[in-house]
């Protein structure tokens, strides 16, 4: 697959999961932490039931990027770490798989709050 | 002799005077339409503070000392201060008053508390308890936002039918005598709620307590919209205006061009805050530059200002509870 | 009841006169921003795979995530990020930026707060339940597939 196209995908459905969010938020008026839980359990169940890695084939960072792909790795770590270590691997795969993404989430809005302040807003 | 007119209304036998207003009001109200109103526009809306809260106090400290020098009182000549703000445990109000050597007594009606405090302090006033009375309200976008909403650095849409809190603050000195304008009338409202449960949409909340106080008002000192120059509601927003025109037209009274709004004044079109203004220190910082100016001039002789409150607190919204309105009314009239 | 009457009429009368947000100038942010962010994601993606051909693609994918991360929190820490989700709406808040967002804004806003009592307690006031939720349905897939695995 040449790399334009790859990129084209990637816009299109990355853009097509966003608009699918907004069009909920206008509908419904959720907010903004409602929006990522539900995209995050759409990721879960995604992986759960197996079509998310063929969906990750094609779309890439197009669904990865979002949320859903963060619920997905959660899920994925869950399920390789139950077949690894049994019942351990329960408690231990969802978070040890997405670690680093919470970790650095955690870790660099610890260092930004210490460096800048809210700023006043304009708009 | 009792003062009471009606059901809900006070007839003041010796109308209180509003001798002097001051209003102060952050960078963005500084663009608006009514700019050259007010007297003091913050260049940076921390006004040179480490925090907002104390950025809101000290609005309201340099609102309530800019009223009386404009007065030409020293703070010591207030007997109370009446005040209130949107801040749990009204703090910018309890801690403005340490720096005064008077009486105070804190209120809370959320936005309708400029019009509380002085139908409040005309009571004192008009009842003999005190001769000079300061009501000041403030509030700002920042410390209401945090509070109530989102902090400010989240990245979220406001929906088109939320308002914008006005950074602002509002000093008006009552007293018994002096030049000013009289307090005639004062109709303390009732909590009506309606069952709206959108935090998004203050306006549709307080329309029916509004015109409830409104009809209350018309019906108890036996007059009509037509009979005033100007009516001005606090901060009922676009939305919140347009229902109360229809609420008012449902109980027979006509809204016509003198009925206006603090809110949807505040703010031109392009400034980007949907429905316009809201917060205590929308009417307060409207009605102590802008229409007191008016009444200077002569251009009104008779006004109703109704500031409007929505009495929520966010456990009881995130509780899913109905948003209670209130509104509360005084007629004003020029003086000498 | 009465009461619940007079209720329903005015939400219906409220509802009608609502304004609307402009629908399709809206969605296209959205879906704008929202590929956009993807895009910059697998350009990372790519130029990490490029530049170190050894790792393999999941350790990849992970430094992606953190790098955006990085990026949206110091937008977050700049104040851009919000004026960004000003127009983009759910285009700044489903790609893994928007969780960064939201934890490092109530992070910062509340400093004055202290760290501990600021910093440390509101950080997850908007990220908690995308935390909560995520692990509570990881554990939730993981018995699931362990009874699979039973038989």
């Amino acid at each position: 697959m040449s790399s334009v196209l790859t990129y084209l995908i990637v816009f299109l459905i990355g853009g097509l999961i966003c608009s699918l969010a907004q069009i909920l938020i206008i509908r419904t008026r959720m907010t903004s932490a409602r929006i990522l839980v539900l995209f995050e359990l759409i990721g879960v169940f995604l992986q759960a039931i197996g079509i998310f890695e063929p969906i990750k084939e094609f779309a890439k960072s197009g669904i990865t990027v979002p949320i859903i792909g963060f619920g997905a790795s959660l899920a994925k770590g869950a399920i390789e770490a139950v077949a690894k270590d049994g019942i351990l691997g329960i408690f231990t795969g969802g978070i040890t798989a997405t670690a680093g993404g919470i970790a650095a989430a955690v870790g660099f809005a610890y260092l930004f709050a210490l460096i800048f302040s809210s700023h006043s807003k304009k708009t | 002799m009792l003062k009471k007119v009606g059901e809900h209304t006070i007839k003041f036998t010796m109308p209180p005077k509003i001798i002097n207003g001051y209003a102060i009001v952050g960078p963005k109200e500084g663009e608006s339409p009514l700019a050259k109103y007010f007297d003091y526009i913050l260049k940076n809306d921390t006004f040179n503070e480490k925090s907002y809260e104390l950025a809101e106090r000290k609005m309201l400290e340099q609102a309530i000392f800019g009223a009386t020098d404009k007065a030409n009182m020293l703070s010591t000549d207030i007997d109370i201060l009446l005040s209130g703000d949107l801040l749990n445990q009204i703090i910018s109000s309890s801690f403005s008053a340490r720096q005064l050597q008077t009486s105070f007594i804190g209120l809370f009606g959320a936005c309708s508390t400029m019009t509380e405090s002085l139908a409040v302090g005309a009571c004192l006033i008009d009842g003999e308890f005190a001769d000079t009375v300061a009501c000041a309200t403030s509030s700002h976008f920042s410390t209401a936002e945090r509070q109530f909403r989102y902090p400010l650095e989240l990245g979220c849409q406001r929906p088109p039918t939320s308002q914008w809190t006005v950074t602002g603050a509002g000093c008006s000195i009552l007293s018994r005598e002096g030049k000013g304008h009289n307090i005639t009338h004062a109709t303390f409202g009732k909590v009506i709620d309606f069952g709206i449960n959108d935090m998004n949409n203050m306006g549709a909340a307080m329309a029916p307590a509004a015109a409830d106080t409104l009809c209350n008002l018309f019906k108890d000192t036996g007059t009509s919209a037509q009979d005033y120059d100007l009516i001005v509601t606090g901060d009922l927003g676009k939305l919140g205006s347009e229902l109360l025109i229809d609420l008012m037209e449902h109980h027979g009274y006509k809204l016509g061009n003198n009925y206006c709004d603090c809110g949807q004044m505040m703010f031109s079109s392009s400034q980007n805050t949907f429905m316009g203004g809201s917060g205590c220190g929308c009417s307060a910082s409207v009605i102590n530059s802008y229409i007191l100016a008016k009444l200077d001039s002569g251009e009104y002789k008779k006004v109703i200002l109704m500031s409007t409150g929505a009495l929520l607190s966010t456990t009881s919204s995130q509780q899913g509870e109905t948003i209670p309105g209130i509104a509360h009314a005084i007629v004003v009239e020029k003086g000498k | 009841m009465d009461k619940e009457k007079m209720n329903m009429a005015y939400s219906k009368f409220v509802e009608n006169r609502l304004p609307k947000t402009k629908f399709f100038p809206s969605l296209l942010w959205a879906f704008l921003v929202g590929g956009l962010i993807c895009c910059i994601g697998q350009g990372i993606f790519d130029s990490i795979g490029a530049i170190f051909p050894s790792l393999e693609d999941k350790v990849v994918q992970s430094y992606t995530l953190i790098i955006i991360i990085f990026l949206a929190s110091f937008l977050t820490g700049i104040g851009v990020y919000d004026r960004i989700g000003n127009f983009a709406g759910a285009g700044s808040i489903v790609p893994i930026s928007g969780f960064s967002n939201s934890v490092a804004s109530p992070a910062l806003e509340f400093k004055r707060e202290g760290v501990i009592f600021g910093v440390c307690v509101k950080m997850f006031t908007i990220a908690g339940p995308v935390i909560v939720t995520g692990i509570s349905a990881s554990i939730l897939v993981g018995i699931i597939y362990y009874i699979i695995g039973l038989f």
